[in-house]
């Protein structure tokens, strides 16, 4: 289980990711050694998952970003099934949550204008199997990214 | 916008993967010496391609057993409760990431809690109570994947 000193560990290091070893445990008042220590054991449990570089896809030309909001033919029982496998071979769609809710799944689609989006949405979007009703939000601005967990 | 050859796609890739892999390591699974590895690194981070790193944490272990997205729609308009909106709620530990969207809803808000009661909690005691907030509708997450995204 976490201690104190943990959390404490873990909230500083979400807030600055890239920061070294020796910042992170002087911002959170333990010794390098232990920080490494801690760090270690929370990596070796699992605990800590990774620590992964963040893609900005507008410095990569990506200008759009769309949710898509799918609900699914329930009569099939396959279809979530199919319907995922189909949407992971579309490297456009950068996220895939499914919900307990109004829809049935979310798939964050981006593209590189509303030429290349419009192209997706009926060459790689439509022919997804299984789709009862989709509906597109698009991606305006965003206002808070960090994904922090109130620790 | 720069252009990235099949080399810093891999790199990248990696990076996405875990980003605390040194030169050294990256290095060797591309075939590059330590410094030219580097070098493109420096490069995806100061060209901002890479906008900075995240820890990827064990939500249920962590004592987060529920996402929600929220739809949230905006009762009153007016530049601002717009602004006093955004603030009010990005200033909420448990909301994640707001999203500024058009179509149904204005709002997407990512929300992290313990459990379902802990759920009700926040969306009664602090998202509607927040200025200017009108229908609400909520997703509870129950997997999510996040993809590689086109890099190759």
């Amino acid at each position: 289980m976490l201690d104190d000193i943990d959390r404490r560990i873990l909230r500083h290091y979400q807030h600055d990711a890239a920061q070294p070893v020796a910042d992170l445990a002087e911002a959170a008042g333990v010794t390098p050694a232990t920080c490494a220590r801690r760090l270690d054991r929370m990596k070796g449990s699992g605990i800590i998952r990774a620590n992964r570089a963040v893609i900005d896809w507008r410095a990569l030309g990506y200008e759009v970003e769309v949710s898509l909001r799918v609900t699914l033919e329930k009569s099939e029982p396959r279809a979530f099934d199919e319907f995922l496998a189909a949407a992971r071979e579309v490297p456009e769609v950068v996220e895939i949550q499914t919900f307990l809710g109004r829809v049935d799944l979310r798939l964050s689609v981006i593209a590189r204008d509303m030429g290349h989006y419009q192209e997706l949405y009926r060459t790689a979007i439509l022919s997804l199997p299984h789709i009862a009703d989709i509906e597109g939000l698009m991606h305006v601005a965003r206002i808070k990214t960090d994904e922090i967990l109130p620790l | 916008m720069i252009e990235l050859d099949t080399i810093d796609r891999r790199l990248l890739r990696e990076l996405v993967h875990d980003a605390t892999q040194p030169a050294s390591t990256l290095g060797r699974k591309l075939g590059l010496s330590q410094p030219a590895t580097w070098r493109r690194i420096r490069r995806l981070y100061d060209s901002g391609v890479i906008k900075g790193q995240r820890l990827d944490l064990d939500h249920d272990r962590l004592g987060f057993g529920v996402t929600v997205f929220l739809g949230v729609k905006l009762a009153t308009k007016g530049r601002v409760s717009i602004d006093d909106f955004e603030r009010a709620v990005s200033a909420i530990p448990e909301v994640q990431t707001v999203e500024h969207i058009l179509g149904l809803y204005d709002y997407r808000l990512r929300v992290v809690a313990r459990d379902i009661s802990d759920f009700e909690r926040v969306l009664r005691r602090r998202i509607m109570m927040l200025p200017g907030v009108g229908d609400v509708e909520a997703n509870v997450i129950l997997s999510e994947e996040r993809r590689p995204g086109p890099i190759g």
